[in-house]
């Protein structure tokens, strides 16, 4: 796989979980603004982790298995897509799972039916 | 601050950020747990490839295990150190506890998930009628 290994781990579980949103109708593509919102204060946080343990050396690349396209703070473009993707295949699993039992989430109407579609 | 540390740290957060900041308890439902099994096998799977290979590498001082991947022990499952647990799960969960708190406040909180398409819902889900669309009630 050599430099494409860590993207082809990414693109499994973009694979392996984005079936859910056709399969089991998670609505999750479909609800792209909530999950921008969702998205954004994960990735800042955990960013900001990455850039700490790069800095601090807590973890480092091999740059035969990664693309080398290096974002500032030497933060490969392989850990950005990270995550995005992993928290993504959260919510995703989460959808498909109250998709398949009925279990409540908790953003459930207090009204069911009330709220404007 | 070691990896270690962090890692607990963020757990901690976590759990706070879930249960008391955006009170979104996801920690205490049924569909959480359920998910984080799926989730967590699929986390030793893929980040034992990214560790097992040696994609990324860690920082024997940083961590409780050593630096050379070995399957299990030596602080290490799947490859990966035991610290990639609290990590996965503070992404995993603080992730899920702001999708669910953006649709309580009302953004986009329909159409909800589902019925499945290929699959028929468990029949003990006798509440739910598949074919129904967006905002139907959930127990």
């Amino acid at each position: 796989m050599g430099h494409w290994s860590y993207l082809a781990v990414l693109g499994f579980i973009v694979l392996g979980t984005g079936w859910l949103e056709v399969a089991l109708r998670t609505r999750v593509f479909r609800r792209w603004r909530r999950l921008l919102l969702a998205l954004a204060p994960v990735v800042a946080v955990f960013v900001v982790w990455d850039l700490y343990a790069i800095t601090r050396g807590h973890w480092t690349f091999d740059g035969e298995q990664t693309t080398g396209v290096v974002l500032p703070g030497d933060v490969p473009l392989e850990e950005l897509l990270f995550f995005v993707v992993v928290p993504l295949a959260a919510i995703l699993t989460l959808e498909a799972v109250r998709s398949a039992r009925g279990w409540p989430v908790g953003d459930e109407s207090p009204v069911p039916g009330s709220e404007p579609q | 601050m070691t990896y270690t540390q962090l890692a607990l740290a963020a757990v901690a957060a976590t759990v706070v950020l879930d249960l008391a900041i955006l009170r979104t308890r996801l920690l205490s439902r049924r569909v959480f747990w359920a998910s984080y099994a799926i989730i967590v096998f699929f986390q030793l799977l893929t980040n034992g490839v990214l560790t097992g290979l040696a994609i990324v590498r860690y920082d024997d001082s940083a961590i409780i295990g050593g630096a050379d991947p070995v399957f299990l022990g030596a602080g290490r499952i799947a490859y990966a150190p035991v610290e990639d647990l609290l990590f996965g799960f503070a992404l995993v969960v603080s992730a899920m506890a702001w999708w669910v708190w953006w649709g309580r406040r009302g953004v986009q909180r329909t159409p909800y998930s589902g019925p499945p398409r290929w699959f028929s819902r468990s029949a003990s889900e006798s509440g739910s009628t598949p074919g129904t669309d967006g905002a139907r009630p959930r127990g």
